[in-house]
């Protein structure tokens, strides 16, 4: 089986967000697979290992990825894909994204592709979506189980905490919900073997993609963190008089009644 | 000159960080109060390769450096001190020796499920009246027919109740000027005559686990010494010395530990209308903790990259261990001091760190053998 996951590098979810001239700072800051893709790439080494074939991980990056890529290569995968766009693109977005990676995998064959549900980054949850449209393959969102059997396919999805059983066939592409597999950690042997697994290299001349096919749709206007929460308000007095302020100040100040 | 640690370094410091965050530390508490071995976290530690760091991948190891190996000591020893300790004698004692002056079949025997984390060994060396000064050493083996006859009794050895082997330093004879002849030997655990029992109620690193052996008539083939018969002395020597580098980036890993939940507290704790890590007083501890760790590890990192590059690292690897040990104290002391009346509680755990921080100035050679070899090696 020929099978895919879209690996995305994002900031570290412990880490400080200090935002500087309306744009978030990177130096220092930890990054990490993003977590759902986390649950992508050990469904796909679950899959291959259950049914044969390979594991191509694939991001669009900078050459900082291919830490991440190494990561997912020690954990299991086989082949990694880094389309380096440093030198193109200042900027890209969900839809720029996911055309570069359905112009990769137009031509590749793939049976099973695997995303992450979002990146905790952007958090738009559109890139998966998106490829499976370029590409005119099937695809379900948020699964939390997968069950492949032959050409055909049994997903458990996860509805806003209800599961909805969908049955579909091959090729597909499926994101990845918490819950769907508790990713392994890269053994020792695992990190050692990675530095020698392939990991090719492309930028967006190899793949034939110009500049503007991949020009952003989304404007950014502003960049802002969310406020501090400030110090909370202990009411004094009669206990009737306490009731009759706090319904006057959610009336007055806070305006939720 | 290049202070990186390399993508595979990066890795594994990313791997072992993580499970000990979510596998070790969660239990470190229990594991101190009831000073129990943690078992079950060295099979997980064996399946990830943990165990086989630094040896190659014919004798079932990863295939790592020893920077990679005190990486992982560190992240392990912040997590745990007593597992951190456990993990590094396995390797360092138990497993090393038996690496470097093993016979190809005495490697394929033991080494092999050690470093793929099936079997953990031990290294006894200590006795009542012996551990630095090896010239107290009275275990005898006698050579009789084809086999070793050992007596003896040795104390504080890590591992020893789980341990499928223990490598024990034997006296076998005396040289010509007088002095002992010190051989290791390599006895099975299930060998009639071996005693262990664990029941030491110890200060700290109360995870790891700490026996006293008392060989009794027991029968080992003479295929079982390791190494040169008459140089088990040196072969020790050279064993702790490794060991050294490990016990140093312990140190790192529980001082690192300590600090961090200093600077976290400070930053929380309101006083006067501030969080006490605005007072200078605080500061300065913070500053002179956070500098003492950085200088540590950097010792460790040289000491470990000076034995990766096949040079000597002696002079450093005592240099390490000791300042490492020592800064380590001050830093799980002034961790507590931060914490006030609350650091003196268990439940901030930094009491524990500095009760398992003291080992580290003791074990593997205390703080002023440290100063004799580093003396030693300076020409004194």
């Amino acid at each position: 089986m020929n099978i895919f996951v879209l690996m995305k590098r994002t900031f570290d979810t412990e880490e400080k967000i200090v935002i500087q001239d309306g744009k978030i700072q990177e130096d220092g800051a930890e990054f990490i697979i993003n977590p759902y893709d986390e649950y992508a790439i050990e469904e796909a080494i679950q899959v291959r290992d259950q049914h044969g074939g390979k594991v191509t991980v694939i991001s669009i990056g900078n050459e900082e990825a291919e830490k991440q890529l190494r990561t997912a290569l020690a954990m299991g995968a086989d082949e990694a894909v880094l389309i380096n766009t440093e030198d193109d693109l200042d900027e890209l977005d969900h839809s720029g994204a996911a055309y570069i990676l359905a112009e990769y995998l137009k031509d590749k064959e793939p049976d099973l592709i695997l995303a992450g549900n979002v990146a905790i980054d952007g958090g738009s949850g559109q890139t998966g979506p998106r490829v499976a449209d370029l590409l005119g393959i099937n695809y379900v969102t948020t699964i939390t189980k997968l069950e492949i059997d032959g050409n055909n396919v049994k997903v458990v999805r996860d509805v806003e905490g209800d599961s909805e059983i969908i049955e579909t066939s091959l090729p597909l592409l499926v994101t990845a919900q918490q819950g769907l597999n508790e990713p392994r950690y890269p053994s020792l042997p695992g990190i050692m073997k990675a530095k020698k697994k392939p990991l090719e290299e492309l930028e967006l001349d190899d793949l034939d993609i110009d500049e503007d096919d991949v020009e952003t749709k989304i404007e950014t206007v502003e960049v802002f963190l969310p406020p501090q929460k400030s110090a909370g308000r202990i009411l004094e007095g009669e206990l009737k008089d306490q009731v009759k302020e706090l319904v006057n100040l959610l009336h007055t100040e806070a305006k939720v009644i | 000159m290049n202070f990186e640690l390399t993508k595979e370094q990066l890795m594994i410091q990313e791997m072992v960080r993580d499970f000990a965050e979510k596998e070790i530390k969660p239990y470190a508490r229990e594991h101190d109060e009831n000073s129990t071995f943690p078992i079950e976290t060295f099979k997980k530690m064996g399946e990830l390769g943990l165990l086989g760091i630094p040896f190659p991948e014919e004798y079932g190891g990863s295939g790592g450096d020893t920077i990679s190996y005190a990486i992982a000591v560190e992240e392990i020893g912040k997590a745990c001190g007593g597992t951190g300790l456990s993990y590094a004698a396995a390797i360092s004692l138990g497993a090393s020796p038996i690496y470097y002056f093993g016979t190809e079949e005495q490697k394929q025997k033991w080494l092999v499920p050690m470093a793929k984390g099936e079997t953990l060994g031990s290294f006894g060396l200590t006795e009542p009246n012996a551990g630095s000064d090896a010239g107290g050493t009275q275990t005898k083996a006698e050579l009789v027919g084809d086999e070793y006859i050992i007596n003896g009794e040795k104390q504080w050895i890590t591992n020893a109740g789980y341990a499928r082997q223990v490598i024990v330093t034997a006296v076998t004879g005396k040289r010509e000027d007088g002095k002992k002849i010190i051989t290791s030997l390599i006895v099975p655990t299930d060998a009639p005559g071996v005693k262990i029992r664990c029941d030491y109620d110890k200060m700290g690193v109360r995870a790891s686990n700490t026996c006293e052996i008392v060989l009794e008539n027991v029968r080992v083939p003479k295929e079982n010494v390791l190494g040169d018969p008459k140089r088990g002395f040196s072969q020790f020597l050279q064993t702790l010395d490794g060991g050294r580098i490990s016990i140093a980036a312990l140190s790192v890993g529980i001082a690192q530990a300590a600090y961090e939940k200093a600077l976290k507290y400070a930053k929380e704790r309101y006083q006067f209308g501030q969080p006490i890590s605005k007072f200078q007083a605080i500061q300065f501890k913070l500053a002179d903790m956070a500098m003492e760790i950085e200088l540590a590890r950097n010792m460790v990192y040289k000491a470990a990259w000076l034995k990766d590059n096949n040079k000597p690292f002696g002079k450093e690897a005592a240099m390490a261990k000791l300042f490492a040990s020592e800064m380590g104290f001050r830093v799980c002391n002034q961790a507590i001091q931060i914490h006030g009346g609350y650091g003196y509680m268990k439940e901030y755990d930094v009491e524990r760190h500095l009760r398992d921080i003291k080992l580290m100035e003791i074990g593997e050679g205390t703080s002023e053998v440290q100063r004799l070899v580093i003396s030693r090696l300076i020409g004194c």
